[in-house]
């Protein structure tokens, strides 16, 4: 059968009639079952409304559980009550419209414009530009003082939220509500956006309450024995309780003030029925104190119907658990616990291959490693595995055609997943390792794309169930085929922290013995014998360089040529300019600039030259061979290593105090009114210009003075140059100054009167009392540098609290619009309908992730490229060197 | 107020309205027919500029900093 498309759908108003017409029964008691637990007739749970029992059978359609739609029952209402989601509407067609005689108090002329408008909205498509007809007939009509038909004078009517309506001082029952609304002709509820072939305003006030299908709100047996009801369930019983005390009430002629207090707490009840979190009411509360889940609560937010149930769904065969790292397996690889692989199956169809493997896992059992849980017989039964029947069912029930449910083992494919999924790379397939322990393992280099580190994270790991889905898995969703990334095109998935220190000690001016390098070599499963020393000493003991045990791992035809992280013009150009050629690196220092993500440049060229298999193969063994190198030196990094000495402490100080004394000066100028005033700002702004820049600049310069005194021998000062973790102003702030700390880009200017805080004067505009610290985390700040530090820091939170939540519901949107487009075969973006909505990818059809930090060529690096052949192949050099 | 001429604005590409042999060779290229193709208002500015029918087919050569040009086309529709 052809689809079929929805063109429109309408939504209307169910008349009383309508709903006494759809229902199946007149509910009339408050009750549910009775002692025996049976359904009590004419009750809320009567089998009349559908049956939520095994065993009985509903008494509208005489089917069974689950066969039965269900059935809407109906109360009729002593009173009538405003329905709360159309008060609105209702105060919008009262102000609208004559007390006396109903009609739209707008002219003749005016009403016919209205429609005319309408008219040419609805021919046009603009739909939503009805809206503003309608809210302009509003606001003209109820601009009133009588009626242009017949003459009436008109008062104001007020919503006293949420379900009071109010003329001048006397209130309006729903019943002189529904009178007013009667009288609206249908000629003139057009305008007032009613379309009276679908709905009539009067409908809007309830005479008539649906009951839902008890399969819409089924109780729930609990293991006690003890029935406990749906929220709705115990919503209608109230509305009925209510409904009933009204109804005796009033037949029994009691006072006027108590049917009114009755009448209002019916429409309470119905209120919070439609709506518990209606503005100006108190939620209606179970026992137990939490409030109930009535109507819009169901459907509404993230656990609503919509986003929880419709939009979202839950799977089987996925797992999740707290991940740690395991820099021995490959960024393809994931480890996993025995206890997890021993409960997710993959579906193996029986075949005369495979028939002998799968006998001796279902042999197994479910409880030895690797096993099987169910087994589909060919018949489609399906019997679940235990200890005592898989010798049986191995033997005797196993053959072709069977589907054998059985354990993960090493290499099933699994897609492996950590949240917020907000780009692809959050989602890739992985190759299964079963492992010891509780947690998940993973690589080290894949931490960036999935942004995780091990501070108590979880991650979710999803099954394959098919070939096809393993194969395109693989295919698509390695780790090794998103190295390189679509956002920025350059590698996501790189080395990272100790890596990067690793490598950098490995080959920053060292040499390892043979004991080392026989350990690091191991590691990458090195086979084709010791590399040749790099040097012999006196006694015949043979060293390696470290950029000579690093080369190894290079592909053997790679040239390259680029400035180390380490770069820095103080440096000598051996240590900081990176020279490969043919595989070997001739100088230079491996750091974050060579094999880091984000950065990496031997990264990016091996897996943009050499393709993604290349690229694992590298980054596994940059794994272990910085891991190799690092654990044999040893690292580490403490409090010391931010201590400087006492002289460049002095120095510091003086340097902070001369610049504290800068600014007195310029705030001295300042009230004496000489300073010289900025093109563009007023003179306040002017000194604030000015007092920022003198106190940036003595930041920097305690920086510097801090920094000359921590090298390259000092960790901290390794983590930060070498581009493994932190940043020389990190450090600096450690031993040196921590700096302006700023609001909203201003210097700390808010808190008291005229003053930050009690601790200085009215007035003060010097830089301790504008939120300069002076002071180094090291030597810890005063409580005053403490407290700004503090209002820095919080700005931060907040911005980044408010950030996400915005960019997640753009996302969110963005998402549901693009979501359905595809690329096809001719090159072209369509969606869903094959309309074309880009005539090529991009509109140049360019893969951002093979592209080159986003343009197609690299223009310069095929130069250096160039000219790097020619020298290699310089004619004269190579006369020279034969 | 003085009335700008819109094409000549750094920003908007330039617009040509195909003739129906060219309009026919571009759905037989993508094979779709005309509505398939990204549509246009015929209030747009160029398009009333450049005086394009309703149900015309524009192409429009767009400025790319990749490709040095992208063509795009649109359909002109009136509502
Ligand atoms: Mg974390
Ligand atoms: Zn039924
Ligand atoms: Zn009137």
């Amino acid at each position: 059968m052809k689809p079929k498309r929805i063109k429109q759908i309408e939504f209307g108003l169910l008349s009383p009639e309508e709903i006494r017409k759809m229902s199946a029964l007149k509910v009339i008691t408050a009750d549910t079952y009775d002692e025996d637990g049976f359904p009590i007739d004419m009750g809320l749970m009567d089998t009349h409304l559908g049956v939520i029992e095994p065993g009985l059978r509903c008494k509208t359609c005489g089917r069974k559980v689950d066969e039965c739609p269900g059935h809407f029952g109906h109360i009729n209402l002593a009173m009538p009550v405003i329905h709360v989601g159309y008060v609105k509407l209702i105060k919008n067609l009262l102000r609208a419209s004559c007390r006396s005689c109903g009609r739209c108090l707008l002219n003749p002329r005016e009403i016919e414009d209205a429609k005319v408008s309408l008219q040419k909205c609805l021919d046009n498509g603009l739909f939503n530009e009805t809206d503003t007809v309608f809210k302009e007939v509003v606001r003209e009509a109820s601009k009133a003082k009588s009626c242009p038909h017949c003459g009436a004078e008109q008062k104001k009517i007020v919503l006293d939220k949420p379900t009071t309506l109010r003329e001048e001082r006397h209130k309006l029952t729903p019943r002189e509500v529904r009178g007013r609304l009667e009288k609206i002709p249908e000629g003139d509820l057009p305008v007032l956006s009613v379309n009276p072939e679908i709905a009539r305003p009067e409908y809007m006030i309830l005479a008539v309450l649906p009951v839902p299908p008890v399969t819409a709100r089924p109780s729930i047996t609990l293991e006690s024995g003890d029935r406990s009801e749906d929220d709705l369930t115990h919503k209608m019983v109230d509305i009925l309780r209510i409904n009933q005390r009204l109804l005796e009430n009033r037949d029994a002629g009691a006072p006027q003030l108590i049917v009114e207090d009755l009448w209002e707490l019916l429409q309470y009840h119905v209120t919070t029925y439609f709506n518990n979190q209606t503005s100006g009411i108190p939620p209606a509360r179970h026992r137990s104190g939490r409030p109930l889940k009535t109507l819009t609560q169901r459907l509404k937010g993230k656990e609503g119907r919509f986003r929880s149930n419709l939009s979202g769904k839950r799977v089987n065969f996925s797992a999740r658990t707290v991940i740690s790292p395991d820099p021995f397996i490959s960024i393809n690889e994931v480890g996993i616990p025995y206890q997890i692989a021993q409960e997710l199956t993959i579906p193996a169809r029986v075949n005369r291959y495979n028939i002998e493997v799968l006998r001796e896992l279902v042999r197994n059992g479910p409880d030895t490693y690797p096993g099987v849980n169910y087994i589909m017989r060919n018949d489609g039964r399906r019997i679940k595995l235990t200890e005592k029947n898989a010798e049986h069912l191995a033997d005797e029930v196993l053959e072709e055609g069977c589907v054998v449910e059985r354990q993960v083992i090493d290499g099933d494919i699994v897609l492996f997943n950590r949240q917020p999924s907000l780009h692809r790379m959050s989602m890739m397939a992985h190759t299964v390792k079963v492992m010891k322990h509780k947690t998940f393992r993973l690589n080290l280099c894949v931490c960036p794309p999935y942004n995780a580190d091990f501070d108590g994270d979880e991650m979710n790991l999803h099954l394959l169930q098919s070939d096809e889905a393993r194969a395109e898995a693989m295919i698509l969703m390695a780790p090794q085929e998103h190295i390189l990334s679509p956002r920025f095109g350059g590698p996501v998935i790189g080395a990272i922290h100790d890596h990067i220190s690793g490598a950098f000690l490995a080959t920053y001016h060292r040499e390892f013995n043979y004991e080392q390098v026989l350990d690091i070599l191991e590691k990458i499963n090195w086979l084709k014998g010791m590399p040749e020393p790099d040097r012999v000493d006196e006694n015949g003991i043979r060293y390696w360089k470290g950029i000579s045990i690093f080369s190894l791992i290079l592909p053997e035809d790679l040239n390259l040529d680029y400035k180390a992280s380490i770069f820095d013009t103080d440096l000598p150009e051996e240590d900081t300019i990176v020279r490969i050629r043919n595989g070997k690196i001739l100088q230079g220092t491996v750091d974050g600039r060579s094999i880091s993500a984000f950065k990496g440049k031997i990264l990016d060229t091996v897996v943009r030259e050499y393709g993604p298999d290349e690229g694992r193969k590298f980054l596994d063994n940059v794994t272990k061979v910085s891991l190799g190198a690092i654990s044999q030196l040893g690292f580490s990094t403490g409090i010391d290593d931010q201590d400087i000495p006492e002289e460049a402490s002095n120095q510091i100080r003086e340097g902070l105090q001369m610049a504290s004394d800068a600014v007195a000066k310029l705030v001295r100028s300042f009230h004496e009114g000489i300073l010289t005033q900025l093109p563009g700002r007023s003179l306040e702004e002017t000194l604030e210009v000015e007092a920022m820049k003198v106190l940036a600049k003595a930041r920097d310069v305690a920086g510097e003075i801090a920094g000359k005194h921590l090298g390259l021998g000092n960790s901290a000062v390794i983590m930060a140059k070498s581009g493994a973790r932190g940043s020389m102003l990190n450090l600096s702030q450690m031993s040196g100054s921590i700096g302006q700390q700023a609001v909203r880009g201003e210097r700390i200017s808010r808190g008291y009167e005229n003053r930050t805080l009690p601790h200085f004067k009215r007035g003060d505009k010097g830089s301790e009392a504008k939120g300069f610290v002076k002071s180094c985390f090291k030597d810890g700040l005063t409580p005053t540098e403490y407290f700004f530090h503090a209002m820095g820091g919080r700005e931060g939170l907040v911005d980044t609290a408010v950030r996400t939540s915005r960019s997640g519901y753009m996302q969110r949107r963005l998402i549901n619009a693009l979501e359905n487009l595809r690329l096809v075969e001719d090159g072209t973006v369509r969606d869903t309908d094959s309309v074309i909505v880009q005539f090529k990818f991009g509109e140049d059809g360019i893969d951002p992730a093979k592209s080159i930090a986003g343009n197609p060529v690299d223009m310069e690096e095929m130069f250096k490229k160039r000219m790097i052949y020619n020298q290699e192949n310089d004619p004269l050099k190579k006369e020279v060197k034969e | 107020m003085v009335k700008i001429d819109v094409t000549k604005h750094m920003l908007v590409p330039e617009h040509i309205i195909l003739d129906e042999e060219e309009t026919r060779e571009v759905l037989e290229k993508y094979s779709i027919n005309k509505e398939s193709l990204p549509k246009i208002h015929i209030t747009d500015p160029v398009i009333k500029l450049i005086e394009a029918k309703e149900g015309a087919v524009v192409k429009i050569i767009r400025n790319s900093r990749t490709t040095g040009s992208a063509i795009y086309y649109r359909f002109v529709v009136a509502k």
